[in-house]
């Protein structure tokens, strides 16, 4: 029984980065039917940058601003350069070729992951890099019995109140009912005088933004990183989104922490090194059998 | 005084095909305009360059003494122009009152904001319906429903000008029958000018001061809707020959 709460706690930390990776996806693919293949990439920036900011600026921001301030304004930080580096990727790669075509739009993303993923091996170097240790001191304490380490505790508060303020921005103001609208309709949504281009900034920047962080976090988490690791958090986190119902904002957290979990107990019962098998037949079984996903059928639409 | 609507000489092209051939009209501040024609007209590519979705190729579009050919759609809307989409278009996984309060987003400033709050109220009591389902999603309602919600977020953005395509298309001939007297009722209490255009020309010109007819993106008739129903062409290829 132990193995199984130590896997899950496991899990619901690896499930939280696939969950806010995963709400990038489904924003951007909900407003401009587009799969952001350069997303994964942009995971990876974030990873990235979070490793400049601590090594380069190795206990200036912690011990200036203290451990929690010094990693939350690097938290800010990260989520500001790659919100950037999103909307960056939407100007360049995505509105001039917009009008061309979805299959141009798939075109152009995989090339601007091909080229993200190139930036940050010229950068970085190809070689992996490692995190500091103990950013985050390495205390384990028991939670009803089940061990968990602080970082987890971090890792989890952090994404929870992300996904939290998401959620509430998203089905609980008026913008967010905006961007819902402009994703359902755009030509009527603009006919009611919503600025459709805010709202493609919004996704582009948010979206982004919230994988950056996540990208840090797992950095912090496992500490390797390397300069292509986005592709295979993308396809995992990209498998989440269609689990949850893309386009769906709830099922894209949901997808993603119910992937990580069963990723991670498949890992403790039956073998780490068939893990990601299972995750991809499990995208081949939603898309046959369910390929609306968990939250995908919201209503029955009349005529 | 000028009309509150003024189109003149409008030329609208979709690639090689010219959808609108010069076509001029005006609405007047107390009036309904209905336009007739048949499916692919122009009918509702004229709507749509009214509410500048689509840019004419020539031609000035005038409002209130602005012209309009030019300007952004979404920055139209909370300017006094509403338009209620062909097929109703509501947002169908948000609610009904989601839908409503979108119909006020356009409208900047925060002052009037407070005052378009009785409206929604207004369009509650307009359509009782509505505010028994608030709750619902949009896309549960039925389709007599969801056209009184797609004409309830035009009304709450306190428009002088409803632009209204096709409000009875799809829908049984009794909600058709409701959905004119509700048109009506807008007109008459709110003060509200509309622009309709509609295949259902019977009902069209009853309601209609004055109407115009379009045929393959021209205008060939125009007059008193009551003039237009006499004329036997009109008769002929609109209204049938007999009553139904």
């Amino acid at each position: 029984m132990s193995t199984f709460f130590e896997q899950l706690v496991n899990g619901l930390t690896v499930g939280s980065f696939y969950a806010l990776v995963a709400l990038g996806y489904s924003m951007v693919y909900g407003v401009m039917k587009l799969i952001n293949f350069a997303h994964g990439d942009l995971f990876a920036l974030g990873a990235y940058l979070g490793y400049s900011l601590l090594t380069g600026a190795t206990g200036k921001i912690t011990a200036s601003m203290g451990l929690w301030g010094g990693i939350g304004f690097t938290a800010l930080l990260v989520a500001l350069s790659v919100a950037l580096a999103g909307v960056l990727v939407e100007r360049i790669a995505y509105r001039p070729v917009y009008p061309s075509g979805r299959l141009s739009l798939v075109v152009s993303a995989l090339g601007m992951a091909i080229f993200i993923q190139n930036a940050i091996m010229a950068i970085w170097g190809s070689r992996p890099q490692a995190f500091p240790a103990s950013v985050v001191p390495s205390l384990r304490f028991s939670f009803f019995g089940i061990p968990v380490t602080l970082l987890q505790v971090t890792i989890l508060g952090i994404s929870f109140a992300l996904m939290l303020i998401i959620w509430l921005i998203v089905e609980k103001s008026n913008f967010g009912a905006a961007v819902r609208a402009s994703a359902l309709d755009r030509e009527t949504a603009i006919l009611l005088g919503i600025d459709v281009r805010k709202v493609i900034f919004f996704v582009f920047a948010l979206g982004p933004g919230l994988g950056g962080v996540a990208g840090l976090m797992n950095g912090l988490y496992y500490r390797a990183i390397s300069f292509n690791m986005g592709w295979n958090y993308g396809l995992k986190a990209f498998t989440a989104t269609i689990l949850g119902g893309i386009g769906n904002i709830p099922g894209a957290m949901l997808g993603g922490l119910i992937l990580g979990v069963v990723e991670s107990l498949l890992a403790g019962y039956v073998s780490g090194a068939w893990k990601d098998v299972f995750v991809f037949i499990l995208l081949i079984a939603i898309l046959i059998f369910r390929p609306t996903g968990l939250l995908g059928e919201k209503t029955a639409e009349k005529v | 005084m000028a009309p509150l609507l003024e189109v003149k000489d409008l030329c609208l092209d979709y690639g090689a095909v010219r959808a609108l051939n010069s076509v001029s009209l005006s609405v007047e501040e107390d009036e309904i305009v209905a336009v007739l024609g048949a499916n692919g007209a122009g009918k509702t590519s004229l709507l749509k360059a009214v509410s500048g979705l689509i840019h004419p190729t020539e031609g000035s579009i005038q409002f209130r003494g602005e012209d309009l050919s030019h300007i952004q759609a979404f920055s139209l809307a909370g300017r006094g122009i509403a338009h209620v989409p062909e097929g109703r278009r509501v947002f169908s996984t948000l609610s009904v009152q989601e839908n409503l309060m979108l119909g006020k987003y356009g409208v900047r400033s925060s002052r009037k904001k407070a005052d378009l709050d009785s409206l929604e109220e207004r369009v509650y009591s307009l359509f009782p319906i509505l505010k028994d389902r608030r709750r619902q999603l949009a896309g549960t309602l039925s389709g007599g429903e969801q056209q009184m919600l797609a004409i309830g977020r035009a009304l709450v953005s306190s428009p002088v000008l409803l632009l209204l395509d096709e409000p009875s298309l799809g829908l049984a001939p009794i909600i058709v029958q409701e959905i004119f007297s509700l048109i009506k009722k807008i007109h008459e209490e709110e003060k509200i000018a509309i622009l309709l255009v509609e295949q259902n020309a019977r009902k069209a010109l009853k309601a209609a001061s004055r109407a115009y007819i379009l045929e393959l993106g021209k205008i060939v008739v125009s007059g008193d809707s009551a003039d237009l129903a006499q004329d036997p062409r009109v008769q002929a290829a609109y209204l049938g020959t007999k009553a139904c």
